[in-house]
């Protein structure tokens, strides 16, 4: 019997190229695991009995269209769809041999912190099933921190890959915008979204990244890499420069154990060689949340508009054209995509648009300044991604704003397109803390290198002991 | 910078959304609450600044005018909720 | 009072290029329902627009035709409102920063050149097409299910948006009958009523003559014939003046046309206000048209219609050369020798008549046909000009074996011919049967030989033996 649940993607793929396994066996161990601990954690909407290929399994977050496979984004309003294209990034796991085990559960259309937005019911938290796994990539970061696969991938549009990465002890990566293309995702707001991996290990992250990036002529906003994927080797941080930005460390809410965990990992930052220093990001963070919450509603109002019952998907069918549309869209959509839908509307509406949706592209612009800044003194900038560990299910699901706070560390890079790693960094109270990584567009192999050394240096154990 | 209850109606006839009487007094509530929140960008001064709509300065890309094969008919109403031939039927418009 | 009428038009043009403006879907009239549809062209999930380069310089080059500045940079934008014809809930167009802005349209008149403003000329994508069923045939009220066909959605589309410089109902189909031959010869589009690859809406204000104010102007909707455009215009000027002159006031509004129902009164409307919550489309990157793609396109401009009716017209009368021009026949008229009014009538009825396509006749020959129009029995003259757009025709080859043999033509020389010749007539009926000759040899001298002897022979017996 094979242990998935330590076993990273590497290690996995030399089974089957050492030949101790054949990719069926490797799939069914995986399938095994699923059928033995799903039930408890609700990880996937859709598990894939076969799939094509010879190489390992990975699963994606039911956001990332896969044809002929049911893709509903955690919705209601796309139960039944099958996809009749597959996303860019289906197509470059499958073209490189690697199996769709199965498509893992999400906030309904990326939009929460908990994957309690889920129309298919919340994913758990492997570390502790009273918890939640955050979100929006909960089911992908749960599904990698229990070896239900060996890697996965989510999407990050205000941290839904590196937040629930950290709450889940896994590590995952918010690409620079623009190098993994966005075809064949389920939309939810065009200029932030980004598919992402999420791994057992920093290594697996690099390859996985290596494997999605890179410019698709599908997707006009895509840019080929400036320099190849690099898998990281090095061992110590020496010559690197690591800025603390004081806000993003101090800002409010953060939990004491959170800080202590990534004070630790700052400290070692030092002893592991590199130059450790302070620096401001004055604005970045407390308009950041801000910012993020005007632009993300607004370009999502405008790209949900589809889904109206006319060409797929639900359609609630009573007189009238007008009617279709209210009722669908009502009994489709769960509470948070009709908020942001609402406030997106509202925000770009005649009256309103200089002073929200103007006045937040205006406000990036200040973000990505300060960042810019910030990184021509250091090569990364380093932070908690998440102000906490896992909260418990329904602790923040009747106060949206309380539940935007679980992003207001991660979103501040993401507005100036900037990529961000998550490692686990520490336990506090028994829960994985995430270190957040922060560099200049097209620096993943900083951040890998960065992350790698870490991760050796820490020596963190990603198997829930609990599931042990 | 609460909304009232009537911008909450116009709003969701805008987005098509029938709300029921309980969303309509939830959201208003939430609402009300979030726009106060994100509201603070309006504190700024930016008058020179120039907005970023996206992340990346990229300009000019494009697609050669080449066709390529379209979907077959019967796959392109494979998802749809009611069709009549090879035409989706909606109630009337 | 005398009231000056106020006319604005918003054009919007088909591109033809191969394919969508958003997906590589194949363009073009007629496919069976959906067949040419695609994720893109559904807005199923998860789709991104690429734009289509083709269309992307015929724009620029149409802008440059129509004289408006070529933006150095321009955005993509999303209008959103929900109708079955929307699949995505929105449409990609052009906002604030389009492609073409601040252009001038020069259209020439009798009385001098007038310009027209061009406000701005935009890319974006048309809708699908609605079907409605049930109810009347197509009519949307009392319908009672809407089907729909996507094979037009995301099609190309150039919207143009005039200046309210028109003022008159036939200046403006002359405006609209010149821009769509200019539209054709840029070989951008074609600008087909029929097809619906070219439509137009025309707003409609009336105000007193001398004064520059701008009153309440009422909107005609799905206009798709330039006939119709001028009815149409005509019949609303009359009402607006009627209910000014009443004491009224026009309500702002909007006329829709059946298509195809010309003579259908046309459904009111108020205008609903709109909120399309215009935002940059952020699948999108911005378009700042590289220099040489603008060099291209001006390179490729050549003498615009306008210029040519201009020209043209000291040879003619303004009438015959905007006729040739916006018919797209004027270069066939200066391929073709000879005098100019005769060729110019030539070309554009007998031509039109005859139903042949003006670039495939060649110049020189239709000149010879039309020097021997007057000399040639009428059914020759119409037989070689049909055959004129064959690749070998050779004017000669029915020149040489003209004959004049019709009665009608030929009646008139023989009754000049008897009628000078009374002496002979009076010999003939007396008898003398062999001056049957001399009458003939008459007539074929006064035809140039061109008469069919055997239809003189009979014509002559028939009326010599008449009386
Ligand atoms: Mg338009
Ligand atoms: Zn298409």
């Amino acid at each position: 019997m094979i242990d998935t649940l330590r076993l990273t993607a590497k290690e996995a793929n030399a089974l089957l190229t050492g030949g101790e396994l054949s990719s069926d066996e490797l799939f069914a161990a995986y399938r095994a695991a699923i059928d033995e601990r799903d039930p408890d954690l609700n990880c996937f909407l859709h598990v894939c009995d076969e799939s094509p290929g010879a190489g390992i399994p990975i699963a994606l977050k039911d956001v990332i269209g896969t044809k002929g496979i049911p893709t509903t984004a955690g919705s209601k309003i796309l139960e039944g769809y099958l996809p009749v294209y597959d996303a860019t990034v289906t197509e470059r796991c499958q073209a490189r041999g690697l199996r769709t085990i199965g498509k893992t559960n999400m906030d309904e259309f990326a939009m929460g912190s908990s994957t309690e937005n889920s129309a298919f019911g919340p994913t758990r938290n492997p570390w502790d099933p009273s918890r939640v796994p955050g979100g929006s990539s909960g089911g992908s970061t749960a599904a990698v921190a229990a070896g239900l696969a060996p890697w996965a991938l989510g999407s990050d549009t205000g941290g839904s890959v590196k937040q629930p990465a950290a709450l889940c002890g896994v590590v995952g990566l918010r690409p620079t915008y623009g190098t993994v293309s966005r075809y064949g995702i389920i939309a939810f707001a065009s200029s932030l979204d980004q598919v992402g991996p999420v791994t057992k290990t920093v290594a697996d992250c690099a390859f996985l990244y290596s494997v999605i990036a890179g410019r698709d002529p599908c997707d006009t906003t895509t840019v080929d890499l400036p320099h190849p994927v690099e898998i990281p080797e090095a061992e110590d941080l020496r010559g690197l420069r690591v800025g603390v930005p004081r806000e993003l460390n101090e800002a409010e809410g953060i939990e004491p154990g959170v800080t202590e965990s990534v004070q630790a990992a700052i400290e070692l930052c030092r002893e592991l060689g590199a130059e450790v220093g302070e620096c401001e990001l004055p604005r970045s963070v407390e308009y950041g949340l801000p910012c993020y919450y005007l632009i993300a509603p607004s370009e999502a109002s405008s790209n949900l508009a589809r889904y109206d019952g006319v060409r797929f998907g639900l359609r609630v069918s009573p007189d009238g054209i007008r009617a279709m549309y209210e009722e669908t869209r009502d009994e489709g959509f769960g509470d948070e995509p009709k908020r942001r839908i609402m406030l997106g509307t509202y925000a770009l509406s005649a009256g309103y648009y200089e002073a929200y949706y103007g006045q937040a592209q205006k406000v990036r612009t200040v973000i990505r300044q300060e960042f810019a800044a910030a990184l021509e003194r250091f090569d990364v900038l380093v932070s908690p991604t998440s102000p906490t560990v896992a909260f418990p299910l329904g602790a923040k699901t009747e106060n949206p704003l309380a539940m935007y706070l679980s992003d207001v560390l991660a979103i501040p890079p993401n507005m100036a397109g900037l990529p961000g790693l998550s490692i686990p960094c520490g336990l506090s109270e028994g829960l994985p803390v995430g270190l957040q990584l922060i560099g200049p567009q097209f620096s993943e192999n900083v951040l890998f290198r960065a992350g790698h050394a870490l991760e050796q240096a820490l020596a963190f154990d990603v198997v829930p002991p609990r599931l042990a | 910078m609460a909304i009232t209850r009537a911008e909450v109606l116009h709003v969701a006839r805008l987005a098509r959304l029938a709300l029921t009487e309980e969303e309509i007094a939830r959201f208003q509530e939430q609402l009300s609450a979030i726009l106060e929140a994100v509201g603070k960008v309006d504190e700024l001064d930016l008058s020179g600044v120039e907005p970023t709509a996206h992340p990346l300065e990229l300009s000019n890309v494009w697609g050669a005018d080449e066709p390529r094969p379209s979907i077959d008919v019967e796959e392109a109403l494979a998802n749809a909720p009611d069709r009549e031939g090879s035409y989706f039927r909606v109630p009337p418009a | 009072m005398t009231w000056e009428p106020v006319i604005g038009c918003e054009i919007h043009v088909h591109l033809k290029t191969q394919t969508k403006m958003f997906c590589r879907c194949a363009t073009g009239f007629g496919a069976p329902e959906n067949s040419s549809t695609c994720p893109v062209c559904l807005a199923h999930p998860g789709v991104l627009p690429v734009p289509n380069e083709r269309a992307i310089e015929w724009t620029i080059k149409l802008g440059l035709a129509l004289g408006c500045d070529i933006a150095p940079r321009a955005v993509f934008h999303r209008k959103n409102y929900f109708y079955p014809d929307n699949p995505k809930g929105y449409q990609i167009s052009q906002y604030d920063e389009p492609l073409c802005m601040s252009g001038s349209f020069l259209l020439p008149g009798v009385g001098g050149d007038t310009e027209i403003g061009i406000v701005r000329a935009h890319l974006e994508e048309d809708a699908a097409k609605n079907v409605h069923m049930g109810g009347g045939e197509g009519r949307i009220h009392g319908a009672d299910r809407t089907l729909v066909d996507f094979n037009r959605a995301g099609m190309p589309l150039v919207e143009i948006v005039t200046q309210p410089h028109l003022r008159s109902s036939e200046q403006t189909k002359r405006f609209l009958q010149l821009l769509r031959q200019t539209v054709r010869e840029l070989g951008i589009s074609d600008a087909e009523m029929q097809e619906g690859s070219m439509r137009f809406d025309v707003n409609v204000s009336v105000r007193p003559e001398g004064s520059d104010e701008l009153r309440t102007r009422t909107e005609l909707k799905n206009i798709n014939s330039f006939n119709f455009a001028a009815q149409g215009i005509e019949r609303e000027i009359q009402r607006q003046i009627a209910i000014y002159e009443g004491g009224g006031e026009v309500v702002q509004e909007t006329l829709h046309f059946v298509p195809g129902q010309e003579h259908a009164a046309p459904l009111r409307s108020k205008e609903e206000a709109q909120d399309y919550r215009y935002l940059p489309e952020p699948d999108l990157v911005p378009i700042e048209p590289p220099a040489e793609m603008v060099e291209q396109a001006r390179a490729e401009l050549g003498e615009l219609p306008s210029a040519r009716i201009r020209r043209l017209e000291t040879e003619l009368d303004f009438g015959l050369a905007e006729g040739l021009v916006t018919s797209g026949r004027d270069g066939l008229y200066e391929r073709t020798p000879g005098d100019r009014r005769a060729v110019a009538n030539v070309v554009m009825n007998e031509l039109a008549a005859a139903g042949l396509d003006p670039t495939e006749v060649n110049g020189e020959e239709l000149g010879k046909l039309v020097e021997a129009r007057d000399r040639i029995p009428r059914e020759a003259f119409m037989k070689a000009l049909g055959a004129s757009g064959d690749g070998d025709f050779k004017a000669e080859d029915y020149l040489g074996e003209a004959v004049i043999a019709d009665e009608s033509e030929l009646d008139p020389v023989i009754e000049r011919i008897l009628a000078a010749n009374d002496e002979n007539v009076a010999a003939y009926r007396a008898g003398k049967q062999g001056l049957l000759g001399f009458f003939v040899g008459q007539v074929m001298k006064e035809t140039g030989g061109k008469a069919d002897p055997k239809v003189v022979n009979t014509r002559l017996r028939e009326l010599l033996d008449r009386s």
